[in-house]
């Protein structure tokens, strides 16, 4: 209880903020000090949850994803105004593409300074606008408790998405008697659009003709907690399915439906089956142009069914013919009920045809360099789904993607739509603060590492007890592979002529650490890796050359593979 | 292809960065924009009008429907609405051809909102088609300034004020 025997009973902006944040069921908030939030701080110390201090607000605001995203609950960030407010730019905008909400609280200098320039004013409101899924600055202390309702009921319903909340110096200084909390009404808003029968049945009667239907799975299932309606909906009709990295686990990838990843460098033979396909159902996922390069040659002979909860999705990209508006929970709950289970023996058929005749291409494991492939399989086999896989960007992530066997939802957390370097290790720390009852293991390649390694500091700090494997390929591996592709092996700025000595700065940090070189050490190497306490780190030294496969390049539609 | 869109928005601070930033960040094409304060004082009346193809003006009223402080959006066709705009016109013209000038602004009902020796200021209120026409109708004169609020459109069935959005 905060001290109000000298107010009045009257209490601060600060306090009455996070009274809200308590209100919200608030556990941890990430976030960075400053002048301008010195009051929120001070409220902060009293409060009921914990704060956890990063190194940088970028660390800050990715920890909130990666623990929104391994909880399904909304993730909370802090930061000061101006600098401060702006090194979060980055984190909104990766959580505003991959739907995570999040709720974050910026200081700002004193209302009555807003717009003169003042020392660390940055308007961002302004900057946030297109990055959020809505935001607010605040003008007066009265409105703050509801503004904050309003921000969590937002960000963690609907479509969810990011929040932000500028509050200006004299908001947080000012003192009032708090209001009770009104319920939240927001006329227009509508985060559960009610289902609509005849899409329903358009979609069940299409279903029913479909000879080669083809679920294409997006983070939309995951936000939903849809995987037991979709498990039954998938088994029982026959119908195999690709997911995206927003979707990975939603469906067991060692089930014989899962197809893997689609896309650009997903699975030849999910790529083929969409091809072939007679009927696309994409729930909750979005037509990216990672995933169709080229709409017109995604899948030529099939209709196209959407199920979203996002209405401005459907039609966005491609042309679709049967819209179904709603979540994905629901819409699956409802389509089991009237939907008769049909076999599709001669689909399943060609489905395995195709897995035997374009396997993942693996390289042979015998050469004198490790392969990091054969990194991404140790983890795998060593983990059985039951850790939480983080990666960062690049090509390690998609050889996690195409390799690691995910079974459950939140299990493969990765930064899809922005494709954020640096995202990597934060995020892995924010998992671990959500679920301490999992493992948590980082994927990363030694670009991004150090774009947040300052994040070193704040898992010491907390002991939390994250696995980092560096697939160390010396090099901005995704770039050289590209400029080795398509740019005549000119390797502009992607090969390093200097590598820091990750070991010595683990070290430093006081993180257990080894460097691994040797590949008959990788599976040995890995296990010890999850089995030791604590954080730790294994530099894997690997072939700096390898390259993600298959690949259909940037345009290109779903059987124009790329032969090297 | 053209098309007018009503919105009812919350009268929130910075509302209209929300509907301008989406409109400008999803590159539609705006021919005008136009708010002002409704009957009620915690709602603002924004009037758009879009071009663009047919999939991107699809597309625009979905996303517009997704801003938070949009209350209603409403795709609204010329038999379903009233509308108008004004335009002021600043034309030179010597002393003897102000009676032209003057006819053809009788024609339309034109005021004349100012006059010095040279110029003369017509204030047009009407449908965007009649102040095209008065437009095109000053045409031969030098136009020296030009000023239109863009459309506002109110739907007809609006007089039957329903309650639900309140
Ligand atoms: C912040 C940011 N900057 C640049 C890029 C472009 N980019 C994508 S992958 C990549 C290379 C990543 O190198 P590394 O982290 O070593 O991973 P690798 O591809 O070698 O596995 C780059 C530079 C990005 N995605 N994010
Ligand atoms: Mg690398």
């Amino acid at each position: 209880m905060t001290d109000t025997s000298n107010t009045g009973g009257k209490r601060t902006g600060a306090q009455i903020l996070v009274a809200a944040l308590e209100r919200a069921g608030v556990e941890t908030v990430f976030g960075y000090p400053g002048g301008p939030v010195i009051t929120l701080y001070d409220a902060i110390y009293d409060a009921s949850f914990k704060h956890i201090l990063t190194r940088h607000e970028q660390g800050a605001a990715h920890a909130a994803d990666g623990y929104a995203r391994a909880t399904g609950r909304v993730g909370v960030v802090m930061a000061t105004s101006g600098p401060g407010a702006t090194n979060l730019v980055t984190g909104l905008a990766t959580a505003n593409m991959d739907s995570v909400p999040l709720v974050a609280i910026t200081g700002q200098v004193p209302t009555t300074a807003i717009g003169n320039d003042a020392f660390q004013e940055a308007d961002i409101y302004g900057i946030s606008l297109p990055i959020t899924k809505h935001n607010y600055l605040v003008k007066d202390a009265e409105q703050l408790s509801q503004v904050l309702a309003e921000a969590f009921y937002l960000a963690g319903s609907g479509r969810r998405g990011p929040i932000l909340v500028d509050v200006p110096k004299d908001i947080q200084t000012a003192l009032l008697t708090p209001a009770p909390a009104e319920p939240v009404i927001i006329p227009g808003y509508e985060p559960e659009p009610p289902l609509q029968d005849d899409q329903l049945a358009e979609l069940a009667e299409a279903l029913k003709f479909s000879r080669r239907p083809l679920a294409y799975l997006g983070g939309g299932v995951t936000a939903s907690g849809a995987e037991e309606e979709l498990f039954r909906f998938l088994t029982e009709n026959d119908i195999p399915a690709t997911a995206t990295l927003m979707a990975k686990g939603v469906f067991p990838d060692d089930h014989p439906l899962a197809l893997g990843l689609p896309g650009m460098h997903g699975t030849k033979y999910a790529n083929l089956a969409i091809y072939e396909s007679d009927l696309i159902l994409c729930l909750g996922a979005r037509f990216d142009d990672r995933v169709a390069g080229n709409v017109r040659r995604f899948a030529p002979n099939a209709r196209v069914a959407h199920v979203d909860i996002d209405a401005a999705e459907i039609g966005k990209r491609v042309d679709t013919h049967l819209p179904v508006v709603g979540d994905l929970k629901a819409v699956l709950a409802r389509v089991l009920k009237t939907v008769t289970p049909v076999a599709r023996p001669d689909w399943l058929r060609r489905i395995d045809e195709l897995k035997q005749k374009y396997p993942l291409p693996l390289p042979p494991q015998d050469g004198p360099e490790i392969k990091p492939q054969s990194v991404v399989l140790a983890i795998s086999e060593a983990t059985r789904g039951e850790a939480i896989i983080v990666t960062d960007v690049g090509q390690h992530q998609m050889w996690a993607a195409q390799l690691i066997v995910s079974t459950r939802p939140r299990r493969f957390l990765s930064s899809g739509g922005l494709g954020t370097m640096g995202y990597g290790l934060p995020a892995a720390m924010g998992a671990q603060i959500g679920r301490p009852d999992l493992p948590v293991v980082l994927i990363c390649g030694d670009g991004g590492f150090q774009m947040n390694i300052q994040e070193l500091a704040t898992i010491r700090e907390h002991d939390l007890p994250v696995k980092i494997a560096i697939i160390n390929n010396g090099c901005l591996g995704m770039v050289r592979q590209w400029q080795q592709f398509f740019y005549k092996e000119r390797y502009s700025s992607s090969i390093w002529k200097h590598e820091p000595d990750f070991v010595k700065i683990a070290e430093g940090y006081g993180i257990p650490s080894r460097r691994v070189t040797e590949p008959a050490e990788v599976s040995r190497a890995v296990r010890a890796l999850l089995d030791s306490p604590g954080p730790q780190l294994v530099d894997f030294k690997v072939d700096m050359f390898e390259n993600v496969m298959p690949m259909i390049p940037a345009g290109g539609g779903q059987t124009d593979f790329y032969e090297c | 292809m053209k098309k007018m869109i009503s919105l009812l928005v919350r009268n929130r601070p910075g509302v209209l960065s929300h509907v301008a930033g989406l409109v400008t960040r999803r590159g539609y094409n705006v021919e005008s924009i136009a708010a002002g304060p409704t009957e009620n004082p915690a709602r603002t009346r924004i009037t758009l009008v879009v071009s663009g193809d047919e999939r991107e003006m699809e597309q625009v009223t979905r996303q517009l429907r997704k801003l938070i402080d949009c209350i209603e959006v409403r795709d609204l066709k010329y038999s379903e609405a009233v509308t108008g705009e004004v335009a002021l016109v600043t034309v030179a013209v010597e002393p003897e051809k102000r009676l032209e000038i003057m006819s053809l602004a009788n024609t339309f009902g034109a005021r004349i909102a100012d006059l010095d020796e040279n110029s003369l200021t017509l204030q047009v209120v009407g449908s965007s088609h009649m102040v095209d026409m008065v437009i095109t109708g000053l045409a031969p004169y030098h136009i020296k300034a030009m000023a239109r609020t863009g459309l506002v459109a109110l739907p007809i069935d609006s007089r039957e004020n329903r309650e639900s959005l309140l």
